[in-house]
């Protein structure tokens, strides 16, 4: 068992075309980093220089926004699924 | 002849050929249409426009398509007219009503950018298109798309109003309530089109998509004589109105349609159960916080507006400001648009037009100075939170008498001629 991660359209050339990988980790945080070493290059890509995730890219733990849980020290089990997902992916007016 | 050249990163500033991309894959920025400005300068004068069938097309070189219009022939160019009544009980000088409530098809203003987004989806061989939405844009999108051929798919949240999934269905698209806010619809749907080869018409062709919202700009500015207003209030959900308004200002300069110099503030206007851009403004922040929507004014709650940061950095940097207003200001502001100008608007008009009043009241908005409302949608689409608010019809008998003696008190010393 370990997490599931969605990878959006853009980073799936990273992940051998795959749209959905297998991560561990106990928070957002570990799981970005066992991202990067099953896929390097990910984290660079979501990510600002300091380590942050980047202004348009949003994280969802089962469904949930992560800014409305612990951000990247949100807690994640086995069975959760993450999704990563492009701000500007919709909204409108 | 196409004037666009191609796209490009608004954050990174990365070229990419005009195809069907909308987020850098660098850096996840948004990206932006970028137009032959000197060779629109040549051809698109006041003449060439006013000579032209009056519908959004008449902006075309500005518009991101390659070959001719195909959806959406009809739309736009909606009544621009300066407010009497309105202003007077406002108490300002000069005030204007932008009325995309009679946008042609579906009465709101999201009829541009589904037309340009349609005729961009068939340039690209697309045979089904899809859209998430609060109801307009799934409106429009299920109208415009019946005629234009496509197989449709269209995502909205359990919880709207009767009219707007009426105003859907009608059209028998695929239409798909999902369980949760527009939020959820919207991840969802950002799910759902990297899995299926689908146009979603405000996500993976966006960048063309977002675009019509220019057109009410424009539309703004050559209505009022070929000149631009000091201020535009303006609604925000998603946050891209405001940022489209404010380039089609850019623009319109830049190729000396209007005054190079005019200076024009702009007003993000939302309900305080979902103002996460106005939050923002007012904390003078760059980070957009999301929120959980809780307002009547269901076609502008979504707490997590994807042109959020734009947003805020238009109205600030064009010196403007945003406010929110509550949901019984919102159905004051409805009363008070259809009782003085005859413009029946939906919730989002509302909160636009309380959102003015405020700004004015506060002194945010000066008196004497020319004022734009854009109201956007109609009221027939949002009848629900003015169910008990509205008072009833006076009922009688189909008699003379019945009339007279229920009116009685209102009928007192009302002439029972006409005057020679």
């Amino acid at each position: 068992m370990a997490v599931t991660v969605r990878i959006p359209t853009p980073l799936q050339r990273l992940t051998n075309g795959q749209g959905e990988v297998q991560c561990t980790g106990s928070t957002v945080n570990d799981l970005l980093a066992d991202l990067e070493k099953r896929h390097p290059g990910v984290k660079e890509r979501i990510c600002d220089e300091s380590g942050k995730l980047r202004r348009f890219v949003n994280v969802f733990v089962n469904e949930e926004d992560i800014r409305f849980l612990q951000g990247d020290q949100t807690a994640v089990k086995d069975g959760d699924e993450v999704s990563i997902i492009p701000a500007i992916a919709g909204g409108m007016a | 002849m196409s004037y666009m050249i191609g796209l490009k990163c608004r954050e990174c500033g990365r070229a990419y050929p005009k195809e069907v991309i909308f987020v850098c894959e660098y850096c996840f920025g948004s990206i932006e249409v970028d137009y032959d400005y000197d060779a629109i300068r040549r051809v698109l004068t006041k003449e060439a426009i006013a000579r032209r069938p009056e519908s959004l097309w008449r902006y075309r070189e500005l518009l991101p398509i390659e070959g001719d219009p195909a959806v959406g022939l009809s739309s736009g160019f909606t009544p621009f007219f300066r407010s009497e009544r309105l202003a007077e009980r406002l108490g300002v000088e000069e005030l204007y009503i932008k009325d995309d409530s009679v946008s042609h098809p579906t009465l709101s203003f999201k009829d541009r950018v589904v037309s340009i987004a349609l005729t961009r989806a068939k340039e690209f061989g697309f045979d089904t298109v899809a859209c998430a939405s609060t109801g307009n844009l799934a409106n429009s999108v299920a109208a415009l798309s019946a005629r234009a051929g496509f197989h449709r798919y269209i995502f909205i949240p359990s919880d709207l109003e009767m009219g707007k999934i009426i105003g859907s269905l009608i059209y028998r698209p695929t239409l798909v309530a999902v369980e949760g806010t527009y939020d959820d619809v919207n991840r969802l749907c950002a799910e759902i089109g990297s899995k299926y080869p689908w146009a979603f018409v405000n996500i993976n062709i966006r960048p063309y998509y977002a675009e019509g919202s220019k057109t009410y700009g424009y539309e703004v500015l050559e209505q009022l004589g070929w000149r631009a207003p000091q201020h535009i209030v303006v609604p925000c959900a998603g946050g891209s109105l405001i940022t489209k308004i404010n380039k089609a200002i850019k623009e319109f300069k830049l190729l000396g349609l209007i005054d190079p110099d005019a200076h024009v503030k702009l007003y993000a206007s939302q309900a305080t159960g979902c103002a996460p851009i106005v939050n923002t403004i007012k904390e003078r922040s760059d980070i957009v916080k999301p929120v959980k929507p809780n307002t009547i004014a269901k076609s502008l709650a979504i707490g997590n507006p994807a042109d959020g940061y734009y947003a805020t950095k238009t109205a600030l940097e064009s010196g403007g400001w945003g406010e929110s207003v509550s949901d019984e200001e919102i159905i004051d502001a409805m009363r008070l648009l259809a009782e003085t100008e005859g413009v029946f608007t939906e919730t989002a008009g509302g909160v636009t037009l309380a959102v003015a009043k405020k700004l004015i009241e506060q002194g945010v908005i000066p008196r004497d100075e020319s004022i734009v409302v854009c109201i956007t949608g109609n009221g027939l689409k949002t009848q629900e939170p003015l169910l008990s608010r509205l008072g009833k019809p006076v009922r009688i008998k189909p008699t003379l008498a019945s009339f007279e003696s229920t009116l009685g008190e209102q009928l007192a010393g009302v002439p029972t001629k006409r005057r020679a």
